[in-house]
């Protein structure tokens, strides 16, 4: 799936990475906690948050994260939009909540990056 | 263990406790290296991850500290030293959500006792020293197959 796609089916706003829609994604992860997400999350991923400050910019960076969607109609502080920018990591925002944001992608066929989490140490 | 191979990359960065507007930068930067360097994805993903964690609890904890890196054929290694309040019982840290987040290290999305249990899980060594009213010093190791 594009990302052009993943606007249509969350009436996202662009807010970073207008030039880079034509993108391909696969598999997404969603959480709020950046370190769960560093722990779980896979490049070239979606993540999905409702968190906006720049560690969650920074965060995509170390992982290769295609693209971030900012859910629940956050709006990132300019500080946020500057740092993705300039590593160049798209950012849309959409209204949905988590839930039918992640919802509306997987019934899309956009995967999880992981099922499940069977023990602590469980990565792939 | 490649311990007396040449580094082919050295370098330290100061990092500044309480900067939290800075926090990544330096792990940015490091992530940046070892792909110009040309490692395997997988080791500059997890040597990036664990620099992160280590610039955030930096940070987040101590008044200052440096991250220094060295690059060997054989393997990545990431040392922080930082003079800070020290953590006053190790295996109690270690605890995966066991935390002394303050509220503006939650609201950046980390402080969830986490931190110190990716840096481990993500280490192929990992070792942790700490003294009361000093700081905290970490030593990981990431092995690179069939070296650079």
């Amino acid at each position: 799936m594009t990302l052009n796609e993943v606007i249509e089916i969350l009436d996202a706003d662009v807010l970073v990475g207008q030039d880079q829609l034509e993108m391909e994604v696969k598999t997404a992860f969603g959480a709020d906690l950046m370190s769960d997400v560093l722990a779980f999350a896979k490049s070239g991923s979606l993540l999905l948050t409702g968190l906006t400050n720049p560690q969650v910019i920074r965060t995509s960076d170390i992982l290769d994260i295609a693209a971030i969607i900012m859910v629940r109609g956050k709006k990132p502080a300019p500080e946020t939009i500057r740092l993705a920018e300039e590593l160049r990591i798209p950012v849309l925002s959409t209204k949905y909540i988590l839930f039918e944001t992640a919802g509306r992608l997987y019934e899309k066929g956009i995967k999880g990056c992981v099922e499940r989490v069977d023990n602590n140490f469980a990565r792939s | 263990m490649h311990v007396h191979e040449k580094p082919t990359f050295e370098s330290n960065y100061t990092v500044q406790g309480g900067n939290f507007d800075e926090a990544g930068k330096v792990a940015s930067q490091i992530k940046v290296i070892l792909k110009k360097l040309g490692l395997q994805t997988d080791v500059v993903r997890k040597a990036a991850l664990v620099a992160y964690e280590s610039e955030i609890n930096i940070v987040s904890y101590a008044r200052k500290g440096t991250i220094s890196i060295s690059v060997t054929p054989g393997q990545v290694k990431i040392e922080t030293t930082d003079e800070g309040q020290g953590i006053p019982d190790i295996n109690l840290a270690m605890q995966e959500g066991y935390s002394t987040a303050t509220s503006k290290i939650r609201e950046m999305g980390f402080g969830a006792g986490m931190g110190l249990c990716n840096i481990k899980k993500f280490s192929d060594h990992f070792q942790i020293t700490s003294e009361i009213g000093k700081g905290t010093h970490l030593k990981m190791i990431i092995n690179i197959e069939n070296g650079v």
